[in-house]
C-alpha cells in the first residue's frame, strides 16, 4: 500500500475538467486524505488545454508532486502535454474515442475506456467526466458509494433523475475499466486516512470566510484574476450578516470606498492583484495619511503589466512596500498555508484597527487557487479587537473638536466613529494638527510624521516567522514566502537524507521586517537561500537590507509562471553545497 | 434642534475674498439646519481643490480625500451608516475631469447621498489650467492659444446615465440653492446639484455677471415639467445648460441601499461582529 499518489485530469476548457476536479477530491476528502490542488489554466474561457493536479497523501501536505501516477486525458493534446511526468508504472485513462496513443518515450499504461460512447449511451455527452472520473476512482479501489455521495451533491439541485443518471455513468466507467485491468490496481492502493474531517478550499475562500469571521460587511471590489473568488465568495454570504460586496468603477473607487466604510466604522476591505493595486496606491496612501484602517489583499500574479495573469508569481513585493508616495505607517502580511489565509485575515482587520493604518495581505495565485486540505478551523480563535475605537466620549464645548489625532505614547490616536455627539471632527489626507485642520508648521509636521511612523515601533505579531532549525549550524537557511514553503520542506527531507543540513524560515510579516527575530538564524547559517517566485530576488533584498550578511543570502528564483517543485530546490539547493 | 450657526466652525476659510465658495459653504450649513439635522448626523466628504476644503468649514464629520475620489469615499461612508446624510462635494475637475468615472457610476449606483459641485470652469487650486468646463477658445495657463476641446455638459451626461436627481444653481442665489440642497438631501437616491461658482481670481470670463446675464431660473419657464425626463434633456440642449433650478427628479426608484439583497435597514456600523458558532460552524459545511 502506498502513502501519496498524484492524479490528474486534462482536457479542453469548458469540458469539464473543473466539475470532475471537484467531485473526485470531495470525495477524497471526505475520505480524510490530506490534497494539494494545482490549477493548469489560460485566459481563455472555452478551448485551449487545461489541467487540474491533485496530490493525495495520507500525511499532510503542502506540495505538487514532482511526477504523476494516474492522468485521466479527454484529448491527445492532453496525454503530449502531460503524458512525460508519468512515471513508469503510471496509467492513463483516456477516450477511447480519439484513439489514444501513448507518446514516444513514455512508458504508463493506457486504458482507452469508451467515455464518450458510454455518456452518449446514456443521454449526453455532457456526462463523459463522470465516466472518466468513475473508471480512476474504480483504478484506485476505493469505495464508490462516498463518490456517489459526492456526484448527488453536485447535481442534486438538477433533480433526482440527472443524479441518476449521472451516477450510473460513474458507474458504467467504472465497470469497463476494472474489467480491462481485472480489478483495482495494487500499486495504487492508498492506505487509509486518518479519518480526521477536514475542509477543503482555495485560500480565497478561507480569506473570504476569514473576513467574515473578523466582522467584516463591506467589500468594496473590481474583478481580477486571482482575486474574483474572494468576492464572489462574500456576495454569497454577505447578505445574510446584512452586509455586501460592491462591485466598484475601478480599484481607486474599491479602495476608495473601503476607507469611506472603514471611517465609518465598518470593517471592510477589497482584495485585487498587481494592476489593481497599482490603481490602489495613491489611497493606500490616504488611508496611511488620516490613518483609517484599510485591509487589502493583493493575490499576487505575473507581471509586469498585464503579465501572466493566471500564473504563479511573487513580484509585488517591493510595490507593496515602497508603492505609495511619501512615508506612511503599513504592515504586510503574507500567509503561507490555507489555515493561515483564515487567520491572517481576522489578524488583519485587527491589526489595522489597533494600528489605524493600512495592512497588506499578499497572498500568490497557487495559495489563492490552490484547493488543499485545511486542518479544522478553530472557533475560538476569532477574536476581535478594535483598539482605540471609542464611543460615548464626552461631550464638546461649542466651537471643539475632538482630537482625532492627539498625540499620544504609543503614537495610536483615539478613534471615533461620525455619528457620536462628542466626536466631531475633520479628517484630511493634508498635513494636519491634533483635530485634524490642515497645517504647515515645521514643528506639527514633524511632530505628525513621528507620531504616524512611531506607531509601528511596538508592532506586534505572533509567528512574524515560521521557524524550522533542527541545526544549530545548517550549511543552508532556506527562505521562502507565501505558497513555497511546502515544496521548501520537501526538498529538505531529500537534502536530509543525503546528509545536508538545513534549516526553514517562513517570513510571514514582509513588512516591517522582523530583523530582531531573523538574524540570530541568518548569522548561524552557512548560506542563507532565498526561494521566491521572481526574477529580482525581492525578499532576498529585503534581507540584505534588514538583516544584512549579503555575503551569504544567495537567490534562487523561478519565473516562468510556474511553482517550484521539490526537485527544483533539492537540485539547486545541493548546487550550492 | 440645531440651527445654521451650529454648523459653522472657527476656522477662517483660505479662499480668496468674492470666491463663490462661500456662499455654498454657507447654503450647505442652512439646508443642513433647515432639514432637522444635528452636526454629529452630517458628514461632509469632499475631494482636492480650492472647493475641496469645504469639509473642514462646516461644523460637522469632515473627510477631505484625494483629487477625484469624494464619490467612492462618500458611498463607502453611507453604507457603512445609512443614518448620517452624506453630502460630497468638490470641483469641477475633481468631478468632471478625474473624478468622472467615479461621477457616472455613482449616478447609476444611486446611493442615497449628495453630490454638490462647485464648477467654476477652471482649476482654481493649481493656479488656473483649463477645466472640462471650460469654454471652446478659453485661455488659461494650459491653453494659452484657447482651449480647443468640447465642455463637457455632466447634467446631460448624468440624465443619460439614469441619474435620479438633477439641479444647477448659481452661488449668488443662495435662497434657491439652499432649498436645492434640502431637496436632494430628502431625495431617496443620488442628488447631483451642480453650482456655478466664480472663480475671481482666474477666470476673467466666467464672472457673476457673465451667470447672471446667461442663466435662466427654470422657475421661470412656463411648463416646465422636472418629472419629464425628455423636457430635462431638450431643456439643456436648447440652453446649453445655462439653466437653474430642479432640473430632474424621478421619485420612483429606490436607493441603491433599498434595492441590495440583504443589505441591512440599521446602521451596519452599529451592528455586532461576532459570528455565532452556529454561523460559523454553518458556513464551514460548504467545505466538507
Ligand atoms: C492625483 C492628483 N493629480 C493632480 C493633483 C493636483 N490638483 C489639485 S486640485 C486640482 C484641480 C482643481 O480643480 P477643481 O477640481 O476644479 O477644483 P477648484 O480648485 O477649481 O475648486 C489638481 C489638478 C492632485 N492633487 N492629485
Ligand atoms: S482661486 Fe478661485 S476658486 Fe480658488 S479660492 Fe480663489 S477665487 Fe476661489
Ligand atoms: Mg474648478
Amino acid at each position: 500500500m502506498i502513502s501519496q499518489l498524484s492524479w490528474k485530469i486534462g482536457g479542453q476548457q469548458g469540458e469539464g475538467v473543473e466539475s470532475t476536479d471537484r467531485i473526485f477530491s470531495t470525495a477524497l476528502n471526505r475520505l480524510g486524505y490530506y490534497l494539494y490542488g494545482y490549477r493548469h489554466f489560460s485566459s481563455r474561457i472555452k478551448g485551449g488545454h487545461t489541467n487540474n493536479k491533485i496530490r493525495i497523501s495520507t500525511k499532510p501536505i503542502r506540495a505538487i508532486s514532482d511526477d504523476l501516477d494516474i492522468l485521466v486525458a479527454f484529448d491527445q493534446e492532453s496525454i503530449d502535454l502531460n503524458g512525460h511526468e508519468l512515471h513508469d508504472n503510471g496509467v492513463i485513462v483516456a477516450d477511447a474515442k480519439f484513439n489514444p496513443v501513448v507518446p514516444e518515450g513514455v512508458t504508463a499504461r493506457l486504458f482507452a475506456v469508451p467515455i464518450t460512447a458510454i455518456a452518449e449511451e446514456l443521454g449526453t455527452s455532457l456526462m463523459k467526466n463522470m465516466v472518466a472520473s468513475g473508471a480512476s476512482w474504480a483504478l484506485l479501489g476505493l469505495p464508490l458509494e462516498v463518490f456517489n455521495k459526492a456526484v448527488e451533491e453536485e447535481f442534486g439541485r438538477k433533480g433526482a433523475a440527472v443524479v441518476e443518471k449521472n451516477i450510473d455513468a460513474v458507474r458504467r466507467g467504472a465497470e469497463f475499466v476494472l474489467e480491462q485491468a481485472g480489478g483495482p490496481l495494487d500499486e495504487f492502493q492508498l492506505e487509509p486516512a486518518d479519518g480526521k474531517q477536514k475542509l477543503f478550499m482555495i485560500g480565497n475562500d478561507a480569506m473570504a470566510l476569514g473576513s467574515l469571521a473578523a466582522g467584516c460587511r463591506i467589500m468594496s471590489a473590481y474583478p481580477i484574476t486571482p482575486a474574483s473568488e474572494v468576492m464572489e465568495y462574500l456576495i454569497k454570504k454577505l447578505p445574510k450578516f446584512g452586509g455586501t460586496v460592491v462591485q466598484t468603477e475601478d480599484e481607486i473607487a474599491a479602495a476608495t470606498m473601503a476607507i469611506g466604510a472603514n471611517y465609518a466604522g465598518v470593517r471592510t476591505m477589497t482584495a485585487s492583484a498587481g494592476p489593481g493595486l497599482s490603481l490602489m496606491m495613491e489611497a493606500i496612501g490616504l488611508a496611511g495619511m488620516t490613518e483609517t484602517p484599510l485591509v487589502i489583499i493583493d493575490t499576487q500574479r505575473g507581471g509586469p503589466s498585464t503579465g501572466l495573469p493566471t500564473k504563479q508569481e511573487q513580484s509585488d513585493v517591493n510595490a507593496m512596500i515602497y508603492g505609495t508616495h511619501g512615508e506612511i505607517p503599513k504592515i504586510i502580511i503574507s500567509p503561507s498555508s490555507i489555515e493561515e489565509c483564515f487567520y491572517d485575515m481576522i489578524e488583519a482587520f485587527n491589526l489595522s484597527e489597533q494600528y489605524q493604518c493600512p495592512v497588506i495581505v499578499l497572498t500568490d495565485l497557487q495559495l489563492s487557487l490552490g484547493k488543499q486540505s485545511c486542518e479544522m478551523l478553530d472557533y475560538d480563535r476569532i477574536v476581535i479587537n478594535r483598539g482605540k475605537l471609542v464611543s460615548d466620549v464626552p461631550l464638546l464645548e461649542t466651537h471643539a473638536q475632538f482630537k482625532r489625532y492627539e498625540f499620544t505614547e504609543d503614537g495610536v490616536s483615539p478613534r471615533v466613529i461620525p455619528g457620536e455627539k462628542g466626536g466631531l471632527h475633520h479628517v484630511t489626507g493634508v498635513e494636519h494638527d491634533e483635530i485634524g485642520r490642515p497645517s504647515e508648521s515645521s514643528i506639527n509636521r514633524k511632530k505628525m510624521m513621528d507620531k504616524r511612523l512611531s506607531k509601528l515601533d511596538n508592532l506586534q505579531i505572533t509567528n512574524a516567522i515560521h521557524v524550522d532549525a533542527s541545526y544549530e549550524e545548517p550549511e543552508l537557511l532556506i527562505v521562502g514566502m507565501g505558497s513555497t514553503g511546502g515544496t521548501i520542506d520537501e526538498a529538505r527531507a531529500r537534502l536530509e537524507q543525503e546528509g545536508i543540513k538545513t534549516n526553514h524560515i517562513t517570513v510571514r510579516q514582509i513588512y516591517p521586517f522582523p530583523t530582531e527575530l531573523f538574524k540570530p538564524y541568518a548569522d548561524r547559517a552557512s548560506q542563507i537561500v532565498v526561494v521566491e517566485n521572481n526574477a529580482t530576488g525581492q525578499l532576498a533584498d529585503q534581507i540584505k537590507l534588514n538583516v544584512g550578511c549579503a555575503e551569504k543570502v544567495r537567490n534562487m528564483l523561478k519565473y516562468d509562471g510556474t511553482p517550484f517543485l521539490p526537485s527544483e530546490i533539492y537540485s539547486r539547493s545541493k548546487e550550492l553545497v | 434642534m440645531a440651527t445654521f450657526k451650529e454648523f459653522r466652525n472657527n476656522v477662517k476659510p483660505n479662499w480668496c475674498p468674492g470666491c463663490g465658495d462661500f456662499s455654498i459653504q454657507a447654503a450647505i450649513q442652512r439646508a443642513a439646519a433647515n432639514v432637522g439635522l444635528e452636526p454629529e448626523q452630517l458628514a461632509v466628504i469632499s475631494g482636492i481643490g480650492c472647493s475641496g476644503r469645504i469639509s473642514g468649514y462646516v461644523n460637522a464629520y469632515g473627510f477631505h480625500g484625494i483629487h477625484g475620489r469624494a464619490l467612492p469615499i462618500a458611498q463607502g461612508v453611507k453604507l457603512a451608516n445609512r443614518d448620517l446624510t452624506v453630502i460630497a462635494s468638490g470641483g469641477d475637475g475633481d468631478g468632471f475631469a478625474i473624478g468622472m468615472g467615479h461621477t457616472v457610476h455613482a449616478i447609476r449606483r444611486n446611493v442615497n447621498i449628495t453630490y454638490i459641485v462647485m464648477d467654476n470652469q477652471i482649476y482654481g487650486l493649481t493656479k488656473g489650467q483649463t477645466s472640462p468646463r471650460s469654454a471652446v477658445g478659453f485661455k488659461t495657463k494650459s491653453t494659452p492659444e484657447g482651449s480647443v476641446e468640447t465642455t463637457l455638459a455632466p447634467l446631460e451626461i448624468a440624465l443619460a446615465a439614469g441619474a435620479t436627481f438633477v439641479a444647477q444653481s448659481f452661488s449668488s442665489d443662495l435662497k434657491q440653492l439652499t432649498s436645492l440642497i434640502e431637496q436632494g438631501i430628502n431625495h431617496e437616491g443620488f442628488s447631483l446639484i451642480n453650482v456655478f461658482s466664480p472663480c475671481v481670481t482666474f477666470n476673467k470670463i466666467n464672472t457673476y455677471d457673465w451667470f447672471k446675464e446667461n442663466i435662466v431660473n427654470l422657475a421661470t419657464v412656463e411648463g416646465y415639467d422636472p418629472t419629464n425626463r425628455v423636457m430635462a434633456m431638450t431643456k439643456l440642449m436648447e440652453t446649453n445648460g445655462m439653466i437653474t433650478g430642479l432640473i430632474y427628479q424621478d421619485t420612483s426608484r429606490r436607493s441603491y441601499e433599498n434595492l441590495v439583497p440583504g443589505f441591512s435597514q440599521e446602521s451596519l456600523a452599529h451592528h455586532d461582529l461576532t459570528l455565532s458558532q452556529d454561523d460559523f460552524n454553518g458556513l464551514l459545511k460548504e467545505f466538507k
